[in-house]
């Protein structure tokens, strides 16, 4: 039996009096691609955000490689360097251009040197075909463009997960595509990758496990082809039958 | 009209006697208010690193009651000296120090005169800055901070290399406007003895007499001095933007890239595939046998890395 890279145990958390999440317990094992999906608010994007420790979990363990990363025995930062970040509207840092926003990481924190930063950065820029805009800024390239270089930024890390916080929501419909094509590469080359998506037809093709989240609690879970194709519970009917819908 | 041609002569005449005197009394007020803006620029910047360290309910107390104490000390450092005239505050600072320690600490000579009216101008600046970067800092996007915590930088990082720079370029306008305050009001160190600008009027006037024309002199000295700073600090602003265009790179990419070979280990791409991953989902059932050699297959050999490099070159 091969042991989970992340495993979550009874993951709950509440702002204030309202509870996010609930109760959340699942594996991510080497290689997985996991789609999370449901309504807005149905805390996707918290639990996503949990597991990076950009919001602290209200009580449960996050267990990374057999190492509990919630009871503190393993530094945040040292546990984010691991595990990669992509997010919704970017963040690409803005006094940057393409190319230092890529290799700042991997100088700061993982004390490469600067060729050595700078060959790698390279490397995932050129993936995902975003090597030519080395010396642009943030600001003068596209959002799926920009996304790109999100995701080559959180790759030059090597890390052993990669999150993906709604990564297509921002972008305009055109440029969808270009990102769903770098990840779906992604997946096909083995990265083990956790998607919080709202794109049913990539959480379709391209996960090994589908995750449907409804009002803080993990409502159902399964092979995209039991979820997607045999429902079983009514949440999920709903949900999927409006999606169709549209 | 007559009364203003009157008034060239004598400030032509009194210029001609004591230029010397007050091209002093500039490098003086020149040197005081550029060093005291970039210490008070620090001291600002320090106080807003201090000030936004984050923590959360689930820390040590002891931890968050040092966080509160350091924020405690910086508010009320901010709040006294800006609080507070800097004329007191000169004569608080040069006379109260040798008071509370018997003379052991003084400002004595010319020396004497320049640290203190350094420390005080640079301390009163510092406490304006610190507001100001804290404002810089509030006015960067939460997600710069999440960016970079997100690749695992710590607050230090995150602060010397993503927000601060962003923060600074947002600043740069309050930076300006003190070191233009600074100009000006370094003129109340006259209090201590520092030879700046206006005390040199103040020497001058006492010997001849002439207030007005000397005064005429030093308000154009002051404006002209004033408004270069700010025509400086408006091109070093454009010059922080950079250019509005940039280069598309075609040429050495391949190459750079090529040769990258990953000593510790291959990229997430050539790591594993997705049937070694699907063999791997079986192997929990199965055994351990068929993926271990699918994976040392699909891993480039150091020959193959090699030979990628060559031939991209």
């Amino acid at each position: 039996m091969t042991e989970p890279i992340l495993k979550i145990n009874h993951l709950s958390k509440s702002f204030g009096n309202h509870e996010i999440l609930r109760d959340i317990d699942f594996n991510v094992y080497k290689g997985d691609v996991t789609s999370i999906i449901g309504m807005s608010g149905s805390g996707k994007s918290t639990l996503l955000r949990c597991i990076n420790l950009l919001e602290t979990p209200t009580s449960g363990d996050i267990i990374f490689n057999g190492e509990n990363i919630t009871s503190g025995a393993m530094s945040p930062t040292t546990y984010r360097a691991k595990v990669g970040m992509v997010f919704q509207s970017f963040n690409l840092f803005a006094n940057m251009t393409v190319l230092e926003n890529c290799m700042a990481g991997q100088i700061k924190v993982l004390k490469k040197s600067k060729d050595e930063a700078r060959a790698c950065a390279l490397h995932y820029l050129d993936q995902v075909g975003m090597a030519p805009y080395i010396n642009a800024k943030p600001r003068q390239i596209s959002g799926g463009q920009k996304q790109r270089v999100a995701i080559a930024r959180a790759l030059a890390m090597s890390p052993e997960v990669l999150l993906f916080d709604e990564p297509t929501s921002a972008l305009d419909p055109e440029m969808v595509g270009e990102v769903l094509s770098v990840m779906k590469k992604l997946a096909n080359d083995g990265m083990t990758m956790l998607v919080v998506t709202h794109e049913m037809a990539f959480a379709h093709d391209i996960s090994s496990k589908v995750v449907f989240m409804n009002k803080g609690v993990i409502c159902e879970e399964g092979s995209p082809y039991e979820l997607f194709g045999n429902p079983k519970k009514q949440e999920t009917k709903d949900f999927l039958a409006r999606f169709i819908e549209r | 009209m007559e009364r203003i041609i009157d008034l060239g002569h004598d400030m032509a005449r009194i210029w001609a006697q004591y230029y010397p005197a007050y091209m002093t009394g500039v490098r003086n007020t020149l040197i005081l208010a550029f060093i005291a803006t970039l210490a008070g620029g620090i001291i600002g910047f320090i106080c807003g690193i201090l000030n936004t360290i984050p923590y959360s309910k689930n820390d040590p107390a002891v931890k968050r009651g040092f966080i509160a104490f350091i924020r405690a000390i910086v508010r009320i450092y901010v709040e006294f000296f800006r609080g507070t005239p800097m004329v007191l505050q000169a004569v608080f600072i040069f006379y109260g120090l040798p008071y509370f320690t018997f003379n052991k600490v003084q400002f004595t000579g010319n020396s004497g005169i320049w640290i203190a009216s350094l420390i005080i101008v640079s301390i009163n600046t510092g406490a304006y800055m610190a507001e100001s970067v804290r404002g810089g800092i509030l006015s960067i996007d939460r997600g710069q901070t999440e960016g970079a915590m997100a690749i695992g930088m710590n607050h230090i990082q995150t602060m010397t290399s993503v927000i601060m720079p962003q923060a600074l370029r947002n600043i740069m306008p309050q930076v300006a406007n003190n070191f233009i305050i600074n100009i000006k009001d370094t003129s109340v160190m006259f209090i201590i003895g520092f030879m700046d600008l206006f005390a040199q009027h103040r020497n001058i006037v006492g010997i001849n007499y002439a207030f007005f024309p000397s005064a005429a002199i030093e308000m154009l000295i002051y404006l002209a001095m004033t408004f270069t700073a700010s025509c400086l600090l408006r091109f070093i602003e454009k010059r922080m933007d950079g250019n509005d265009n940039y280069e598309l790179v075609l040429a050495d990419i391949a190459t750079a890239a090529g040769n990258y070979n990953f000593p510790n280990k291959g990229t997430p791409f050539d790591e594993q595939n997705r049937e070694v991953a699907h063999m791997e989902n079986e192997e929990r059932i199965n055994s351990e046998y068929v993926a271990e050699n699918h994976f040392i297959s699909q891993t480039p050999s150091a020959e193959q890395t090699e030979t990628i490099g060559k031939g991209a070159q």
